[in-house]
């Protein structure tokens, strides 16, 4: 398993853990119990019974029909957007909360960005009867309305990130500012593969479902387990991760990552970190990162929040560098235009974070005979308005 | 047995002179102005503080309340680098003799360029280092030989939560003094000190570590510092003074009276 992470908490290079001395023991609370909770039969019964009857898992994979002929090879949809609400981060926050329990845990605090891993946050903390609190940047409050107002109808406080550029990478500093300041009974539920070790791996496990299951429903369709490819969209990287996950060592499937190009990737307005980032510590971790050349982090933009993330997770920053995965940029532009598309061609309205893998196909070279899986992060329900704005459709 | 590297370092002569009521201030380099750096440290110097750290603004200080985020950004947009402040601190050893101690975040430094940065500090006349994004066992690994080198003591942090075995590993790595962060809490003044916190003040008290403590987050007038120096040799105040450079004040004037009311 040369793509996993080490004793130590790296991936290569990337990784690790670094973060003030007040979050250490929570932290290393985590590191050491995490693996032996997470194999727990009592943990593994109630979270497979909740991502089954819950959740609404599995979610299916489905043939685009349409989608293929106008492509030219075979497409499936790993249907993520089917999950209760709405996205993959569901599969993390219910391993989570399960986790926090186990560790005794009175409290939730999260970050959010677009507001689904909030919403999922929200929902386990409602589920669970625990008290939630979810970070969002200020500017993020304004572009996913529907999305605040979810997590407020859930029972959560919603308190907006004040400081720095008032988006994702602010909302976490809020959140590590909060455990810091509540380290005792509080829980920090993060939403992707990022943060200090264990978040990475730990995240990554819990959305490892989907690629356990794209394996066999492939295996009913098609006669084999592996596709020629599987995209996804990376923000922070929890969606490709647990789509690469099963694959990661089998260099046959080829893994395509897509990052936000915003509006070029030299417009000075983007967030594709691989293209733009150099090796740097951001959030408990060190991976590629949008910087100054004097080290301090840039404003990343995107038309989609969920992509707006200055950084990527150390598990994609040590697959970019040992060339496992493909690394792609989209436009705010061509991710609106494939997200538009699909609702015509196959009836689904795609998360416009999601619509960035879609839009990848258009960039990659294939084959007729080639079996793509596509990972449909989400839902596009809470970029209505997104899509309203931008019009031609 | 002290090594050459321990005699000569300012913070331990500190120590060694001084043994109780030692008044640290931090304060953001390129605040409330980007060349107002020197200044600010001549002048602390001069009212009789003890021991400065010099703030190495960052984009994403995790570990700070609103008052130290807010010189951070103001001293960002002002301009502020590494590189500056390495050049406004140039010869300062001509007009200043107590220790100095760099504080920042992991990532401006790395990005410097770790030996160029460990270089720069020896140069200036640095005496130690306090990030506190630096992991302990990557600080072992990777970081104590450049440091010891050139004369570098870094500073490691403990909280209420900390155990004490890792107290312990954290006195034996460290040479200087041990930072004690007064409560579960981030950077920010504070009016008061519970009994909780000197409750915990005093079990780190009675372990008897090789390293003097110096307590730090929270500590903003005469009272509090009073009440932390009952249990340690002394304690820093950070968010309190930069809230006072945030007067539109002369510096000097304002520096010089803050310093009184804490002393006198
Ligand atoms: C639908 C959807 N897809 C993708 C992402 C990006 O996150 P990640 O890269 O962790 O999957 C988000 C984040 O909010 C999202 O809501």
């Amino acid at each position: 398993m040369q793509y996993t992470v080490d004793d130590n908490g790296y991936y290569g290079t990337f990784g690790g853990a670094y973060i003030p001395e007040m979050l250490y023991p929570n932290v290393e609370e985590l590191r050491q119990q995490y693996l032996a909770i997470m194999e727990e039969s009592s943990f593994q019964k109630e979270f497979n019974m909740l991502l089954k009857d819950y959740v609404g898992r599995p979610t299916p994979l489905y043939l685009a029909q349409r989608l293929s002929e106008e492509i030219g090879c075979k497409i499936y949809l790993k249907r993520e957007d089917l999950n209760h609400t709405g996205a993959h981060k569901i599969n993390n926050t219910i391993g989570q909360i399960l986790l926090a329990q186990k560790l005794g845990k009175k409290k939730i605090i999260a970050e959010t960005g677009a507001g689904q891993h909030g919403v999922a946050t929200a929902t386990v903390c409602a589920l669970k009867g625990v008290e939630c609190v979810v970070y969002m940047g200020e500017i993020d409050i304004r572009r996913q309305k529907p999305n605040v107002e979810r997590m407020k109808l859930l029972g959560a406080q919603v308190i907006p990130a004040l400081s720095g550029s008032k988006t994702l990478k602010d909302a976490t500093n809020e959140a590590m500012r909060h455990w810091i300041n509540n380290p005792v009974d509080t829980h920090y539920i993060i939403g992707s593969v990022v943060g200090p070790h264990p978040y990475p791996d730990m995240v990554a496990r819990f959305q490892s479902v989907i690629s356990e299951e794209i394996r066999w429903q492939l295996q009913e369709k098609e006669g084999r387990t592996q596709p020629d490819y599987v995209v996804a969209c990376v923000g922070g990287g929890s969606n490709a991760a647990g789509a690469y996950y099963h694959y990661m060592d089998d260099e046959q499937v080829k893994l395509v990552a897509v990052e936000a190009g915003g509006e070029g990737v030299d417009s000075g307005k983007s967030a594709a970190t691989t293209f733009l980032g150099k090796p740097g510590i951001l959030h408990g971790s060190k991976t590629l990162l949008m910087q100054t050349p004097d080290g301090q982090v840039v404003e990343p933009y995107s038309i989609s929040a969920g992509l707006d993330y200055p950084g990527i997770g150390p598990l994609h920053a040590h697959l970019f560098e040992k060339k496992r995965a493909d690394f792609i940029h989209i436009t705010d532009e061509e991710a609106m235009k494939a997200g538009v598309g699909l609702g015509k061609l196959e009836g689904i309205i795609p998360a416009i974070e999601s619509a960035h893998a879609l839009a990848a196909l258009r960039k990659m070279k294939l084959a007729a005979d080639d079996i793509v899986v596509v990972n449909l992060s989400g839902r596009g329900d809470k970029d209505l308005e997104t899509y309203i704005k931008w019009g031609n459709y | 047995m002290k090594t050459a590297l321990t005699v000569n370092n300012r913070i331990n002569r500190l120590f060694e002179q001084k043994q109780g009521d030692i008044l640290s201030v931090y304060f953001t380099a390129g605040y409330p102005k980007v060349d107002d750096t020197r200044l600010i440290v001549e002048t602390l110097a001069n009212a009789g503080v003890d021991l400065i750290e010099i703030g190495i603004p960052f984009s994403d200080p995790v570990a700070d309340g609103p008052t130290i985020q807010a010189s951070s950004q103001v001293a960002l947009d002002n301009g502020m680098t590494l590189e500056k402040l390495f050049t406004q601190i140039k010869n300062i050893r001509t007009s200043v003799d107590i220790p100095l101690i760099l504080m920042g975040y992991l990532n401006p430094i790395v990005q410097y360029g770790l030996p160029a940065f460990c270089d720069e500090a020896k140069a200036v006349g640095i005496d130690g280092l306090i990030i506190p994004d630096l992991p302990m066992h990557e600080y072992m690994d990777q970081y104590k030989a450049l440091f010891d080198q050139n004369g570098l003591h870094n500073i490691f942090l403990v909280s209420p939560q900390t155990s004490e075995e890792r107290i312990r590993l954290i006195d034996k790595n460290t040479d200087g003094f041990i930072y004690m962060v007064s409560s579960a809490s981030v950077t920010g003044a504070k009016s008061d000190i519970t009994t909780a916190q000197e409750d915990y003040f005093k079990r780190v008290n009675n372990m008897g570590l090789k390293n003097p403590a110096l307590i730090g987050f929270g500590i903003s007038n005469k009272v509090t510092f009073q009440k932390a120096c009952a249990y340690a040799k002394g304690a820093i105040i950070g968010s309190a003074f930069i809230k006072q450079l945030s007067a539109e004040q002369d510096l000097q004037t304002s520096i010089t009276g803050f310093i009184k009311t804490i002393k006198d």
